[in-house]
């Protein structure tokens, strides 16, 4: 720590003042664990991804990622901050080191893994942009909404695809953007637009908000690929890894039949894949700089993909959305994991 | 009796009587009209939604009392709430005694105020010393919110603006031309790009590695804004002050700070007490700006809870903005009115 | 400073003397305070260099040629999706000066109004207007915008309902419209006759007051001024055969097609201005006029002035002199809050420029930069108008 930043944690008081690692003084791993917490970067609120409850306990399949690393590095899954941030400030606050892994439904992108410096470390929701309607207006495709006014949140890929796509098929649509995500939602319910555009997951996720759910309907135009995952900064690699096999430990359960309920019978299972996975044997841990059972701990405490979807997204969740695309690819889904040999 | 005062108050000419019928059907229409949303049709008890989804319902009050602890301390953990409680109890008990004037130990009470008791908030809130639990600032919300930000930016910017106000008033050309434009400056833009500046901008430009909480960033932003505003408040003061003050200090021997502390600051700040009262009503109002950037204030609270399907109605939006100008109009109008009184308290003894 | 070490080659009877010296130490006091702040602008601005660097974030002005591929809801410069951020920064610039304008005519309406009733005679029409005052100002004026455009403005039907006031007058949820007159042939001729009607009254009625100063007699020009202005044009029109057509909006599948629209964004966003920053203008008129010394309006009633010409020629000159200053910071203000727009979607310039354009490009510190210059220069240059506005209003002495 350099004489300036001692003198600005004085100056400013300890508490507000968190000097995270640097790459060149530690690695975020060592800053981590001397910090004894995973510091994640997540939504203000979006159901189903990352939002938190009047107790102040956060949930979603984004903040299961974090919930992850913190089970594999510390063997407790608790150990995350979270560090709610707006779609503006979000690669701001992750360069500023506020968090070490932004798990905010961020669509990966050329230029953002690219020019914003970003390096993302795997998908977690495969997502696309849709649009919803009221199903009094009677329109059944994202064709018919020529001259249409559209409610969009500020600053995002959303805004840029919605105008690619009208462009592309030779439609008007006139854009009432907001800055933050709970007044699109008012806006749209209020009437003030014909339909709302996000991505269809926020679509599920934020309907829940409108006054009469059962009276809108997502059209079935998907017009946009929206691959989310978790982002790190770029430049340190170990950590990147971390996140990413944090992730994959969870698909990689999910394919080998393993969850939180069978994880420790399934130690003893014979299956060489399950048992490199579990620590029982080989040293995939030690290769990332994490304890043996990383793994374990994972599934254990957070459950496999599956799990976590159904808890969150799916049946066992109030938004009841389907796997789809992210289902296994043994399933007809995309989620595959490479081996973990 | 009445007669006649109506017919001199409301009837002495044809115009007037006009004006006051429509006066009179104005008052009827909005008076009626807050009755019947608040009172008449409004819905008292309920336990979710179902209660206020009544057609032609007005306010839907059982949201408030639902969402009450969360409009006041936001998401600050319950077990951990009596802290608050207790700043709000310490700051009440001293700031009472310290507005009354005439008050035995009031210097005391002030003193208390502007010292030890930030010390102690700041323990208190954030916790992690003395066996407290240590809780996160993304926590805290509501009305504790609100006043931290305005109070912080009040006392903090109370500093700054005296010596960028005497700084503006000094001989010296070249610290005389910086304060200016460092005080224009701020007077020029508005508070929404200096909140912006302080969420993604301000991190640039700190060396790499050190990371301001969001809350402080947004306190720093706050600080600098308002300190422009009260050091053109102080320099009315200064200026208020006849020249026949810094002269007597002069003759006295006294240098520039010595006469500044002792003779020239203690008058001019008096004589601004109305002048910073305002300018902290001001602020308190533009606190609402921080739910801009995602910070959770009073009036961001509300929002937030608007967004919980279980109270989802359509008067919920509604009543949520009216409890929300009903508590920042109490304080505000509070504040005005003690301002006022100062203001003529200070014009009585003015003319003596 | 009497322990620093000096150097041999120095008499230290010489420095003490030196920084005893009022001239020397106002010199080292202005050097002190400079180079703290070269310093501390220093250390900022290698930060920024420094950061920018390591995040690979672009830098310079370059953008503003890049396509920005959002779209608008409302401009008064010609933008599209396919324009560039640079023309974006226009479209949010002008918005913002239109919400200005528009809120600083109609809050002057209003905060005058609102003033001079609270000093009415009649009793309730000033309680009124101190109750409308003690309200508004002492509630933020984001909830006010939010109360109006959530609250009071949601309550309004689709477009497929909506309210008819009148032919081509129409009002729904997505706004206001009415219908756009388009010119045809000889509408100039009578545009011609209504701008030399107006400038016929106004030299008229100069002369009438001028009548009133030398002789005390009222003229009553108001006839002939309603004939110039309204009657002349009018009849022209007739003459020419009507040239002009009317485009009237017409609903379409999903919203009101041709006519004017004004959204319901900018209504709300200058209706929450208007009245927020009247409830303060209201108070300095009322101040103003009351530091009219009441000798004035006794002088004026004892020539037999009427009520009201006693206060546009007598009192409110006098007390423009006290209220231009503070009325000049309320229009100020006015145009800062008008950024609050951000909060409801209408494109001003801090929404499409600070808000849209830099979240698709995060290149903050040059658009908070522009941002913050463009609020600045209108800042000072209204003041400087205001200014140069009050100099001609100070009272001139007498030849």
């Amino acid at each position: 720590m350099s004489l300036r930043q001692e003198i600005l944690r004085l100056g400013l008081g300890a508490a507000f003042v968190m000097t995270a690692g640097t790459a060149t003084a530690a690695s975020t791993l060592e800053t981590t664990q001397k910090n004894d917490e995973v510091a994640c970067g997540v939504s203000q609120g979006l159901p189903g991804f990352s939002s938190v409850d009047d107790q102040g306990v956060w949930s979603g399949i984004d903040v299961d990622v974090c919930r992850a690393v913190a089970a594999a590095i510390f063997g407790d899954a608790d150990k995350v901050r979270y560090r709610p941030s707006s779609s503006k400030e979000r690669f701001t606050a992750l360069h500023a080191g506020e968090f070490d892994v932004l798990s905010r439904n961020t669509t990966w992108s050329l230029t953002r893994d690219t020019a914003q410096s970003l390096d993302f470390v795997a998908v977690n929701y495969y997502d696309g942009q849709g649009f919803m309607v009221r199903k009094e207006l009677g329109v059944d495709s994202a064709l018919e909404l020529d001259g249409a006014t559209l409610c969009i949140n500020a600053g995002t890929t959303t805004e840029l695809n919605a105008a690619d796509y009208f462009r592309t098929n030779g439609m008007s649509f006139e854009a009432v953007t907001f800055e933050k995500s709970d007044e699109v939602v008012a806006a749209y319910d209020s009437g003030r637009c014909d339909a709302w555009t996000t991505d269809a997951s926020g679509l599920y996720s934020n309907r829940i908000k409108l006054a009469n759910p059962a009276d809108h309907k997502v059209l079935p135009e998907i017009i946009s690929k929206e691959p989310l995952g978790p982002a790190v900064r770029q430049g340190d690699d170990q950590w990147a890894d971390i996140i990413r096999w944090s992730f994959y430990a969870m698909v990689a359960a999910e394919e080998l039949g393993i969850n939180a309920a069978n994880v420790d019978q399934m130690k003893s299972s014979p299956n060489p894949e399950i048992q490199r996975l579990l620590g029982v044997s080989g040293t995939m841990g030690e290769k990332l700089g994490l304890r043996a059972d990383w793994a374990y701990q994972i599934i254990k405490q957070v459950g496999n993909y599956s799990e976590s979807f159904e808890r969150n997204l799916g049946e066992n969740s109030h938004l009841k959305i389907s796997r789809g695309l992210n289902a296994l690819w043994t399933e007809g889904g995309l989620m595959y994991t490479p081996p973990v040999r | 009796m009445m007669l006649n005062w109506m017919r001199a108050n409301l009837f002495s000419s044809w115009g007037n009587s006009l004006l006051t019928l429509i006066s009179l059907w104005l008052v009827w229409v909005i008076g009626s009209g807050i009755v019947e949303w608040a009172l008449i049709d409004a819905i008292f008890t309920g336990d979710n939604r179902e209660a206020c989804l009544v057609p032609g319902a007005g306010a839907c009050w059982p949201y408030v009392g639902a969402k009450w602890n969360q409009f006041i301390y936001g998401r600050y953990p319950l077990e951990s709430q009596w802290r608050v409680d207790l700043i709000f109890a310490m700051g009440a008990g001293a700031l009472i005694p310290s507005m009354i004037e005439g008050m035995r130990g009031r210097r005391w009470f002030v003193l208390f105020l502007l010292l030890p008791f930030p010390v102690i908030t700041y323990v208190l809130l954030t916790g992690g010393m003395f066996g407290l639990a240590e809780i996160s600032s993304d926590l805290w919300g509501g009305l504790v919110v609100t006043l931290i930000v305005a109070v912080t930016g009040i006392v903090a910017s109370l500093p700054l603006g005296i010596l960028l106000a005497l700084g503006r008033q000094s001989d010296l050309p070249l610290i005389k031309a910086i304060c200016v434009v460092f005080i224009e400056f701020w007077r020029g833009v508005p508070l929404i790009t200096v909140l912006f500046m302080a969420s993604v901008m301000l991190p640039l430009f700190l060396p790499d590695g050190v990371v301001i909480d969001k809350l402080l960033r947004c306190l720093i932003g706050v600080a600098l804004f308002s300190s422009a505003y009260m050091a053109e408040v102080v320099r009315g003061g200064l200026q208020a002050l006849p020249k026949g003050q810094t002269e007597g200090a002069q003759a006295l021997g006294l240098s520039y700070w010595q006469s500044m502390r002792l003779i020239i600051l203690p008058q001019a700040l008096r004589l601004v007490i109305p002048g910073i009262v305002n300018t902290f009503i001001g602020l308190f109002k533009d606190t609402t700006l921080v739910l801009i950037i995602g910070l959770f204030d009073l009036l961001g609270i509300i929002q937030l809870t608007f967004t919980d399907a279980g109270w989802s109605t359509p008067q919920t939006h509604n009543t949520g903005y009216v409890v929300a100008a009903f508590i920042f109009w109490i304080f505000c109008f509070a504040m005005s009115r003690y301002s006022q009184r100062m203001e003529k308290r200070l014009d009585v003894t003015g003319e003596r | 400073m009497s322990d620093t070490p000096l150097s041999k080659s120095d008499q230290p009877g010489t420095i003490a003397r030196l920084l005893r010296d009022g001239q020397v130490r106002a010199v080292l006091a202005q050097l002190f305070v400079v180079g703290i702040v070269v310093l501390l602008g220093w250390i900022g601005i290698s930060n920024v260099l420094e950061n920018l660097a390591r995040q690979n974030i672009a830098s310079g002005f370059g953008f503003l040629d890049e396509n920005a591929g959002f779209g608008v809801n409302q401009t008064l410069v010609d933008y599209d999706a396919g324009s560039t951020y640079g023309q974006a920064f226009w479209v949010g610039l002008t918005n913002t000066l239109l919400v200005a304008v528009l809120g600083v005519f109609l809050t002057t309406l209003l905060g005058f109004a609102v003033g001079i009733g609270r000093l009415s005679s009649n009793w309730l029409v000033a309680k009124l207007c101190a109750a409308y005052v003690e309200t508004l100002r002492n509630i933020p004026l984001l909830l006010q915008i939010f109360f109006w455009y959530f609250g009071v403005l949601k309550a309004l039907p689709h477009p497929r309902d909506s309210i008819a006031l009148g032919e081509g007058f129409l009002v729904n949820i997505r706004g206001v419209y009415f219908p756009r007159a388009v010119g045809e042939e000889g509408i100039a001729i009578v545009l011609f006759a209504l701008l030399a009607g107006i400038v016929a009254t106004i030299v008229l009625s100069r002369a009438a007051a001028r009548h009133l100063l030398r002789t005390g007699q009222v003229r009553k020009i108001w006839l002939i001024g309603l004939g110039l202005i309204v009657g002349l044009p009018l009849a022209l029109y007739f003459v020419l055969g009507q040239p002009l057509g009317l485009d009237m909006p017409q609903a379409s599948r999903f919203n009101v097609k041709g006519g004017v629209r004004i959204i319901p964004e900018l209504i709300a966003l200058v209706l929450a201005l208007t009245t927020y920053t009247a409830s303060f203008i209201a108070e300095i008129v009322r101040a103003g006029i009351l530091s009219v010394p009441k000798g004035q309006s006794e002088a004026a009633a004892a020539l037999g002035l009427p009520n009201g010409l006693t206060l546009r020629k007598i009192i409110i000159p006098q007390a423009m002199r006290v209220i231009i200053p503070p009325l000049t910071s309320q229009y100020l203000n006015l145009t800062k809050n008008s950024s609050l727009a951000v909060a409801i979607a209408y494109p001003d310039l801090v929404s499409v420029f600070a808000g849209t354009t830099l979240n698709q490009t995060g290149q903050a510190v040059e658009i908070l930069g522009l941002t913050m210059t463009v609020y600045l220069l209108l800042s000072l240059s209204t003041a400087g108008f205001m200014n140069w506005f009050n100099s001609r209003m100070a009272i001139r002495g007498r030849s």
